[in-house]
């Protein structure tokens, strides 16, 4: 007993304590699992529970974008997609929130392989006009037959996630770990075990050489397409049954576009990224509605945000601060924290004159 | 019902083509996919609402003001925020979405999210068979014929006109055979924004003004650019045409059709990235390609 325990606070310390950014996301993590205990306000949980939700929501936009490349301009889809099946599966059929949210991510899967295929003939600018055309052809759809689809109000009556805001955050905050625990392991280029990462990343820098390598681009790029669905689908479920209504702003462009400010905020292919730009940006957008005046400064502030970034710091937030804080060791690629002189596996002397 | 499909299908291609030429220009001679271009469109509007209904200016002055300090907009935006990042694709894109949000932002802190009209140029109506037109509508025709065709012979006649088609042909070449790539970039951008401008100028009496009008003209522009060939002018101002028509003639046609306004170009551009996706009149280059 002694002796896992033993190993245990040397995993604590080699992997989490040593790496700052590691030691960050575990006080961040026990942060959020306080939070009910701090202040239990429906407005304030409630907000935070949306936050979760649009971090997979990013998150799922940078498995696509920025790991494989393929920046997807219309992500609200499989948002939509989701939000109206849970819809209809919950109030047309009755299904409880466990069974319609997985249904929900699995029927945008679906959607993304029908975006997939044709998408995937095309390549840069041609794919993400491609993407992008399809929501807005299935808004088009869901206005012409309101008859089935509630129209411009949507369709209401959808079950809440739980009985209290303390629940529904409990649950949306676990699946948000978990979505963003599976979609690092998916995208890790480092991974000894998933080779998946690295083919990503590869295809990313030049997709002609991944091929001429002997990989299957065409499957990858729908592999992605589908995991980057699928999470996105999760996000899109958990949102019905959060605000209890799916509507067409759903499927909107402000959304999809939404998801890219998020994560170039963040910084793109690092999961980590589109955390740090969600939950900077979503709770501080929501909470300047409270006021007047900020109800109509907040995306007048986000925008200069966005090109502030842009043009200062274009790998984003999280790149930035983390290159201040760690250094790698060349000798031995280990994270290190940025004050010390040598590394702590190697010894190897991390600045060198 | 067919003379109304006709004219009106006219003053949306022709004012999809003007905007769709001034996109795809930009797009030919920088590589830029400038999503902020339909703002420049609103701001126009805009400014020609402050001017002829809050200042009570007269109309051509305002119009001709207007367009040439939207022209400066666009230069100033070119050279504070696309030259910077122009080397990164997604970089262009997301800096375009979040000017076109700034813009809108701004309209809709200014002056609410309320639609506003403007009162025609000219007065009176013309008939055509059963259906009757504003001499507005008939102007705007007319205004898209002599903008297209002005900039056409600047395209084909002029030194400026030269310089554009030769660095959206080779821009590295053109480089070499002395041309001032960035200058040309700068210039093509300000008569792109102008170009958005005079589209503005010729519908804000006919459309209603409000602060989300940039977001429909964009996603058909978007269409009419792949329709007729990235960076292909001529492509891109008779795409403009056909989507003007596919458009009135769904919303004219089809039981609640002006729903299916946007869906009806995505459908045709998705059908011609995957059917021939270098449209109807464009090159694809070679680095490109799959």
């Amino acid at each position: 007993m002694s002796g896992y325990l033993f190993w245990l606070t040397r995993w604590v310390k080699g992997e989490i304590i040593a790496i700052p950014g590691r030691l960050l996301a575990a006080v961040f993590l026990l942060f959020l699992f306080l939070v009910p205990g701090v202040s239990s306000h429906p407005y304030f949980l409630d907000t935070l529970t949306l936050t979760a939700i649009f971090t997979i929501y990013a998150a799922s936009w940078d498995v696509l974008a920025g790991f494989t490349g393929q920046v997807n301009l219309g992500h609200a889809l499989f948002f939509g997609i989701a939000a109206y099946t849970v819809a209809f599966l919950n109030v047309h059929l009755g299904f409880p929130p466990w069974a319609t949210i997985p249904l929900g991510g699995l029927i945008s899967v679906l959607g993304g392989f029908i975006v997939g295929f044709p998408a995937l003939r095309l390549r840069g600018i041609y794919l993400s006009l491609v993407t992008l055309g399809f929501p807005i052809i299935l808004t088009g759809l869901i206005l012409v037959f309101g008859a089935y689809t509630g129209g411009e109000l949507g369709i209401s009556g959808i079950a809440s996630l739980s009985g209290s805001s303390v629940k529904s955050y409990y649950i949306a905050m676990g699946v948000m770990v978990v979505s963003l625990f599976v979609m690092y392991k998916f995208t890790d280029a480092e991974s000894k075990i998933i080779r998946i990462g690295v083919i990503l990343h590869a295809i990313r820098e030049d997709e002609i050489t991944a091929r001429s390598s002997g990989i299957n681009t065409t499957n990858y790029k729908l592999l992605a397409f589908a995991v980057s669905g699928f999470f996105g689908g999760i996000a899109g479920s958990l949102y019905a049954h959060s605000i209890r209504v799916a509507g067409p702003s759903t499927l909107d462009l402000f959304l999809s576009f939404q998801a890219i400010l998020w994560t170039v905020f963040g910084g793109m292919r690092t999961i980590y990224g589109p955390v740090v730009g969600v939950f900077f940006l979503y709770p501080l957008t929501e909470f300047l509605r409270i006021y007047e005046i900020g109800e109509h400064l907040r995306f007048i502030a986000m925008a200069v945000v966005m090109i502030f970034i842009l043009l200062y710091m274009p790998e984003g937030l999280t790149i930035w601060v983390r290159d201040k804080m760690e250094v790698i060791c060349p000798r031995c690629k280990l994270a290190n924290m940025m004050i010390r002189r040598s590394c702590r596996a190697c010894g190897a002397p991390l600045h060198l004159k | 019902m067919i003379e109304m499909i006709l004219i009106n299908g006219l003053i949306m291609g022709g004012m999809y083509a003007i905007l769709a030429m001034g996109f795809s220009l930009v797009f030919g001679v920088g590589r830029i996919l400038n999503i902020a271009h339909t703002a420049f469109y609103m701001v126009t509007a805009f400014l020609i609402f402050i001017s002829t209904n809050i200042l009570r200016f007269p109309m051509l002055p305002s119009a001709i003001v207007s367009v040439f300090l939207v022209m400066g907009l666009g230069m100033v935006c070119f050279w504070l925020f696309f030259d910077r990042v122009k080397e990164h694709e997604t970089a262009l894109i997301i800096i375009g979405i979040s000017l076109a949000l700034l813009f809108q932002e701004i309209l809709l802190l200014i002056f609410g999210g309320s639609y506003r009209g403007i009162k025609p140029f000219v007065d009176g109506l013309v008939l055509v068979g059963d259906a009757s037109f504003t001499y507005q509508q008939v102007l705007a025709i007319v205004a898209s014929v002599i903008t297209l065709t002005g900039v056409w012979i600047i395209l084909k006649k002029t030194s400026l006109g030269l310089a554009i088609r030769s660095i959206s042909q080779d821009r590295e070449v053109a480089n070499l055979m002395g041309i001032q790539v960035d200058r040309i970039c700068l210039i093509t951008f300000g008569i792109s924004a102008g170009l958005a401008a005079i589209a503005g100028v010729v519908v804000a009496p006919i459309f209603m003004v409000h602060p989300l009008m940039w977001a429909n003209p964009l996603i058909i522009i978007l269409a009419a650019t792949v329709l007729g060939g990235m960076g292909s002018i001529k492509g891109s101002v008779i795409a403009s045409f056909i989507l003007g028509y596919a458009e009135t003639i769904v919303v004219f046609m089809v039981p609640e059709g002006s729903f299916l306004r946007g869906a009806v170009s995505m459908a045709i551009m998705i059908s011609t990235l995957l059917i021939r996706p270098e449209g109807l009149f464009g090159v694809i280059f070679e680095e490109e390609l799959l």
